[in-house]
């Protein structure tokens, strides 16, 4: 990022972000380890940029699909964090009322329509919200946030080539961590060059250092200018790294000695702390915004524990309206 | 009434409800041609290219993107051509829209019309012939419906469109020629949930219940013909949908008869019968006079050559013989 054009002010904003998503997904996995939260979460600490970068600037109105590390995501793109740390903790009040946990996040009010479970299964469905938009007519535009993973599976090549065809209104973002599970991604993706892909179906690309925000940023508007005027989908390739494991109990010990280590070096948040000392916001200034994104999270946590479990009933609604089963008598 | 086909009955329950609802959107292969069994003859003239969208070969983004766009406000039919090729969209189909609305806690729902054309269609062989109704019935947050007339293609395909969870709408492949007649004057608000789980009585009797769907109503209506001739009154009952079902309507049969069989082209093993004669096994054993009896297709692939290919049919003579050995 070129210091004379830097906005201060904005590029703040976006670290207290990624300081709340840090602080969030801190705290899940405080309460991962204390057995609150019983279902795996995939911590994105090291790749906040992407969800900071990309999903703050969005409209409201605009529509984004996750993944199964998708909590900065939904936090970027408004969500409540009290509502999600209740949905972690499979609590009364979470965002789908305990059915969904971290994996099946959404918050439909804010346009975020769901992370998923199986990889690669947005990006077809962002297309068709896509599709909706395009139908509807506006100037709406719909996110989809992937992994590195998610390029090997055929849902890639369907989905970018139908929104390419169909010169829909999406953005792709393949959040490019280097590791799909506890394989290193390199290994196992034929051409390596994942915007290779993307251009060959169609679809304009651009590859970018997804741990500096502003660049993300900048990319994600220009892109997201451009979608919105009518031009088709493009492809947004932000090369990050997940300093943590797979999994909150994963110590990924797959990957070469002291390669996590190097790369804390990199940390978008330090990386934007570094910007604003040298722009000239203070060291006192920084810690208040940490320790602010700290206790607004302690506080979900603590809500999040003190919250009741959701009616067992509840667990027969929302099935379907034609041929639900009814919950059994007396429960 | 006039007659129409099963197809054109199909194809006018389509136009009726895109007339209606400017949200409702068909997507399939070759659909600009009409579609593969000209069930969407017509349409993308009327309706123009965008609502009736030719896709490319790609059964999941076919299905994922309905899926997107149903939680973005539209309302898709989706065209698989084949029930067979719909296996290239099961992701999309059990995990993502049978689950979008339960996982979210009740924030979006489906609404989504997956047409998959399916059963024996002479010499289709074994990837162009299956009838897999009952995986969909397995699956919570699903709707299944199989119509077996002209009738019911007209009534359910228009109440599957207009309801808002996602209905496996199964056409038979052999059923598009037939005619029957069909009301299409129904006042519009007679299409929607209250056509499921309702089972016509085709033909009454109180000799035997025969409970079938789909092109194996027909069989069973000869036989009921045959049987009729030599003073035997069958009484065949047509379910129309199996999810949900009309567990009332044959409950009441089989009061009536003290004899059940159930008959359908799918597989007998965890075939849907085994559903049903279980569930009165369970419920109404006292009613039953024999122990029930499924005659469905043995557990072997379809075959092209059509000696092979019968090997898998139940026909009416096998049903004239079941009721026989009920007696
Ligand atoms: C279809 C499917 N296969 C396998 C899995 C198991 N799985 C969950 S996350 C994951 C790795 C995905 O890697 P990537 O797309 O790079 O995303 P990341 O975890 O790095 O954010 C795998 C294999 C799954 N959820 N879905
Ligand atoms: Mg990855």
């Amino acid at each position: 990022m070129n210091q004379a054009n830097l906005d201060t002010a904005r590029l703040r904003e976006r670290r207290r972000l990624m300081l709340r998503i840090r602080a969030f997904e801190e705290a899940a996995i405080r309460a991962a380890d204390n057995k609150l939260v019983l279902g795996a979460i995939h911590p994105s600490v090291g790749q906040e940029a992407v969800a900071a970068g990309v999903c703050a600037p969005l409209r409201k109105d605009d529509l984004l699909l996750s993944t199964h590390r998708g909590h900065g995501h939904t936090l970027a793109k408004g969500a409540d964090a009290r509502a999600m740390m209740r949905e972690l903790f499979g609590r009364e009040g979470g965002n789908c009322g305990g059915k969904g946990g971290s994996m099946h996040i959404a918050d439909f009010d804010v346009g975020m329509l769901g992370a998923n479970g199986v990889v690669g299964a947005n990006i077809n469905i962002a297309a068709g919200a896509a599709h909706a938009i395009k139908l509807r007519g506006g100037d709406q535009i719909t996110v989809c946030i992937f992994g590195d993973g998610a390029v090997n599976r055929g849902p890639f090549l369907e989905g970018l080539n139908w929104a390419a065809a169909f010169k829909l209104p999406v953005l792709f973002v393949c959040e490019d961590n280097g590791y799909a599970s506890t394989t290193k991604s390199s290994a196992v993706t034929g051409g390596g060059d994942l915007c290779a892909r993307a251009e060959a179906l169609g679809v304009p690309t651009e590859s970018v250092d997804g741990n500096d925000v502003m660049a993300v940023e900048e990319t994600a508007l220009r892109l997201g200018a451009a979608i919105r005027a009518g031009t088709g989908p493009r492809f947004f390739h932000a090369r990050t790294y997940r300093l943590l494991g797979h999994t909150s109990v994963d110590p990924a010990k797959y990957r070469p000695d002291g390669e996590a280590d190097g790369k804390w070096a990199d940390d978008p948040i330090q990386r934007a702390a570094d910007l604003l000392t040298s722009a000239g916001v203070s060291e006192a200034e920084l810690t208040a915004d940490a320790n602010a994104a700290e206790t607004e999270m302690q506080a979900a946590y603590d809500d999040a524990a003190g919250a009741p479990w959701p009616s067992v009933r509840s667990a027969y609604d929302d099935v379907q309206d034609v041929g639900a089963v009814p919950a059994p008598q007396g429960l | 009434m006039p007659a129409l086909t099963y197809r054109e009955a199909g194809r006018q329950a389509v136009i009726a409800e895109m007339r209606l609802d400017q949200s409702v959107w068909c997507l399939g292969e070759d659909l600009g041609r009409g579609g593969v069994f000209g069930q969407y003859a017509g349409l993308e003239a009327e309706f123009g290219t965008d609502r009736i969208c030719s896709a490319p070969i790609s059964e999941a983004a076919i299905m994922g993107a309905a899926v997107g766009a149903a939680m973005a406000g539209a309302r898709p039919i989706v065209e698989m051509r084949f029930a067979d090729f719909a296996l290239c969209a099961v992701d999309e189909l059990v995990n993502q829209a049978a689950k979008a609305r339960y996982m979210f806690g009740g924030q979006s729902k489906v609404p989504l019309t997956v047409r998959e054309p399916m059963g024996m269609w002479r010499s289709s062989a074994a990837q162009h012939s299956q009838s897999l109704e009952a995986w969909y019935a397995h699956i919570p947050g699903l709707v299944v419906a199989a119509p077996a007339t002209a009738q019911d293609n007209y009534t359910l395909l228009r109440s599957s469109i207009r309801i808002d969870d996602p209905v496996v709408y199964m056409e038979h492949k052999h059923l598009w020629d037939f005619e029957g007649e069909v009301d299409e004057g129904a006042a519009d608000f007679e299409y929607g949930p209250e056509q499921f789980g309702k089972a016509h009585v085709m033909q009454e009797g109180d000799a035997c219940t025969i409970v079938a769907w789909s092109a194996q109503v027909h069989v069973a209506m000869e036989a009921a013909k045959t049987l009729a001739a030599d003073g035997v009154h069958v009484e065949v009952i047509n379910l129309r949908t199996l999810w949900p079902w009309d567990e009332a309507a044959v409950a009441r049969s089989i009061a009536k008869t003290g004899r059940l069989i159930v008959t359908h082209e799918a597989v007998g093993v965890g075939g849907f019968g085994g559903e049903i004669v279980a569930t009165m096994a369970e419920k109404h054993f006292d009613k039953l006079q024999r122990p029930p009896l499924r005659l469905t297709a043995p557990r072997i692939p379809i075959s092209y050559a059509p000696g092979l290919e019968n090997q898998v049919r139940v026909t009416a003579d096998q049903l004239v013989a079941g009721v026989m050995q009920l007696r």
